[in-house]
């Protein structure tokens, strides 16, 4: 009992803002394209392994919420035109997002986790969120155990065939008015692997989605960066 | 390259039997190919992990025509019952005299009579929505009555059904319907270059990332008779001890949670997420995803790098000491955690677990010793053994690998080549028709990529072995008898992935 007081008094408070964690040099978040440098070869687009990056006439652009954040399109180009720089905020909101929702939810939030066929990393940062670090409650977020409870839903994975029945129980059993935030690359395009027999898309294939966070995973604070947009609690 | 030995349909059974010897050799893999358009027929191949002379011993047996049909080595192997189950759902390939032939990754929603594995099944086709059945074998008697879980939890986890057939409290069965996340990454990857595929493969699980990504790139560069240059190995080492440090400090934290114990349960939060910080300053992504590629490293490890992990482990080590110390001398924790979940190690060799459950089970057997690779042979680490096969036992191996995945990582940081040298070769084009294994054994046990190309560096087969694929079916065995509430518990010292086995 004496040791573990004097752990807990020795460890001291470790909770911190959301967005204190420093983004490593080597981490790779939105990718920027210097279109004066790009020669327009196409080898970047043929490169990425889901398809995110797609050239119009001279300008090339890059899907992020398709895109796995590997790096290999910034590899392959010749001309220095494509990085990866630290920017982990890039959830954005879906067109049908009703700002009344937003309203009614006012500063608290209940979530329920859908997991509808993910390699479980977004899973595991999701669970990262209510560590002793990050303390997802300190904002009036909360994990509920049933999706009778819950204001919104935060899919991750590519929907499965397996799991679309689950899916759409958990989303009818939320009540109305309710948030659907598609959690990672999978949920957000369902591309990571490509055509399957197995998969059916995206989140958005079977349920309207108001907000996307890229990422492979998104770390934590990307999820909580999306958590903020979605409540309009950013600062301006 | 693997060898196989072929044998008929007739001699398969007996000649599986020899090999596997009551489980001296353990069935590591067992996979259907469809290879009518290279000589006809469909093949099933079966490896043994032996170690001695090679690390696995083939069976390769070809079945010419229809009926697609063997006779079942589930009578006599327990261990290949899930495994012909799945080759009956994904290629309609029956092993005749299998006691429970029930469909096992395709659920419901999948019509009869399709199957997706097969070449002449196009991943494009719009496939109906089916009404089948899935049958879950009832437990009758007197007061005896049914808990069915999931495949959405209360918790932020993973899906599967549970059905808890109950006495009371007591469990008296446990069925469970898996493969919920079966997303067909093996078919999606077939026809694909291999180095495209690398990154479908790197994600076929969150936690496993780099022991994938290892099986993938190493069984790659054995078809290319590619060598990964020194610094490379030394870098992919470090990854994978990175792996299994922040899994097993994870996992001793969340099983904490099986039993409520908060100290526990933050403490193990906090030192992951230190660990997971760590993670993504050496490779710019928590999980490490993008260090492994096939032919050696994306990047290096800097002297900087080295200081850092170096000061991350010296203090993450006592810290985890203090953790630990304070789950020893707790008596409510022990009281919950000691004789609860039983895996005996008759069960676990039956049903060939690995990893942190069979060596909790008395099962001593690592493949990063037994069937060396990478740099593994160079270094010096003891692959702890426990005998009580509860939970305190996966508990404790658990604890102990931690501290020797610290020692491995503190021998390649120091014992690293010279700073600039090559960290990544060139792979040549890979022989079409050839078949080879990469394996690496993660935080939950091996991980086996069997990979046969087509033209071009593509892709013709991929069957994927993970850790959890034997272990859950010892799940099942070692909850029955336990009381309900102890489930979360016994399945967290488990602490197997669905990802990886539903792929």
């Amino acid at each position: 009992m004496l040791k573990m007081l004097r752990k807990i008094i020795y460890t001291g408070t470790v909770t911190e803002s959301w967005d204190a964690a420093p983004v490593p040099p080597r981490f790779r978040g939105a990718v920027t394209v210097a279109q004066n440098r790009c020669a327009n070869c196409g080898r970047c687009a043929a490169a990425c392994p889901t398809g995110a990056i797609a050239i119009t006439g001279e300008t090339l652009t890059v899907d992020h919420r398709a895109c796995i954040f590997c790096g290999r399109c910034v590899e392959v180009c010749e001309q220095n035109a494509l990085q990866h720089n630290g920017d982990y905020q890039l959830a954005s909101l879906g067109e049908e997002l009703q700002t009344r929702i937003r309203r009614i939810l006012g500063r608290s939030l209940a979530v329920r986790h859908v997991d509808a066929g993910s390699c479980n990393a977004c899973d595991w940062e999701m669970v990262a969120l209510s560590n002793p670090v990050y303390d997802l409650q300190q904002y009036g977020i909360d994990f509920v155990a049933s999706p009778r409870h819950a204001d919104m839903l935060m899919v991750t994975g590519v929907v499965t065939r397996n799991l679309t029945q689950a899916l759409r129980m958990t989303y009818e059993a939320t009540p109305a008015p309710k948030l659907v935030m598609a959690v990672g690359s999978c949920a957000a395009s369902g591309k990571t692997f490509g055509a399957s027999y197995a998969i059916r898309g995206g989140a958005d294939a079977l349920v309207p989605v108001d907000v996307y966070v890229p990422g492979c995973p998104p770390r934590p604070s990307a999820l909580i960066y999306g958590l903020m947009l979605v409540l309009d609690r950013l600062k301006r | 390259m693997l060898e196989y030995r072929e044998v008929s349909p007739d001699e398969l059974r007996k000649a599986a039997a020899a090999i596997h010897n009551g489980g001296a050799r353990p069935l590591t893999a067992m996979f259907a190919n469809d290879e009518r358009g290279l000589d006809g027929g469909m093949a099933i191949y079966c490896l043994f992990a032996d170690g001695d002379k090679a690390p696995f011993i083939g069976l390769k047996c070809r079945i010419a025509g229809e009926p697609w049909e063997y006779p079942s080595l589930a009578p006599d192997i327990p261990a290949a019952s899930w495994y012909e189950r799945e080759i009956n759902d994904l290629f309609g390939i029956v092993p005749a005299g299998h006691p429970d032939l029930r469909p096992l990754v395709l659920h419901e929603n999948w019509p009869r009579g399709l199957y997706p594995l097969r070449k002449d099944f196009d991943p494009r086709q719009p496939v109906a929505e089916a009404a089948t059945d899935y049958p879950i074998p009832d437990v009758e008697g007197q007061g005896v009555f049914e808990v069915p879980v999931g495949p959405i939890h209360a918790g932020i986890i993973e899906p599967g059904h549970f059905r808890f057939s109950q006495a009371g409290e007591n469990i008296i069965n446990l069925e469970a319907k898996l493969f919920f996340t079966h997303r067909g990454i093996e078919k999606a990857v077939e026809g694909l270059p291999v180095a495209d595929a690398f990154y479908r493969a790197e994600r076929i699980c969150g936690a496993c990332t780099v022991s994938h990504a290892l099986a993938f790139a190493q069984a790659v560069e054995g078809l290319a008779g590619a060598a990964v240059p020194a610094r490379a190995e030394s870098v992919r080492v470090l990854a994978a001890e990175l792996e299994r440090l922040y899994n097993h400090a994870g996992d001793i934290g969340n099983l904490c949670a099986g039993v409520g114990f908060a100290v526990g349960i933050s403490h193990g939060a906090r030192l992951k997420e230190r660990l997971m910080r760590l993670n993504e300053r050496v490779a710019g992504n928590r999980f490490l995803r993008g260090m492994v590629v096939p032919g050696g490293v994306a990047m290096d490890v800097t002297a900087a790098l080295t200081q850092d992990i170096a000061g991350v482990l010296h203090e993450l080590e006592g810290d985890l000491k203090g953790l630990l110390e304070i789950l020893h001398e707790n008596n409510a924790f022990l009281d919950r955690v000691n004789t609860t979940g039983i895996l005996s190690t008759r069960a676990a060799v039956d049903l060939g677990a690995v990893g942190v459950a069979a060596r909790a089970s008395g099962v001593n057997a690592d493949w990063r010793r037994d069937l060396p690779y990478s740099l593994y042979p160079k270094l010096d680490f003891k692959v702890p053994v426990y005998h009580s096969g509860d939970v305190a036992a996966r508990l404790w191996v658990r604890a102990d690998e931690a501290f020797q995945a610290i020692g491995l990582i503190r021998q390649v940081l120091y014992g690293l080549p010279e700073v600039g040298g090559e960290l990544r070769v060139r792979l040549p084009e890979l022989p079409a028709g050839a078949s080879g294994a990469g394996w690496s054994e993660s935080a939950r046990g091996g991980n086996l990529h069997w990979l046969m190309t087509g033209k071009n560096s593509t892709v013709y087969r991929l069957f994927v072995r993970s850790a959890s694929y034997p272990n859950w079916p010892a799940v099942a065995v070692a909850a029955p008898g336990n009381i309900i509430p102890d489930f979360p518990l016994v399945n967290k010292s488990f602490e197997l992935c669905y990802a990886c086995i539903d792929r």
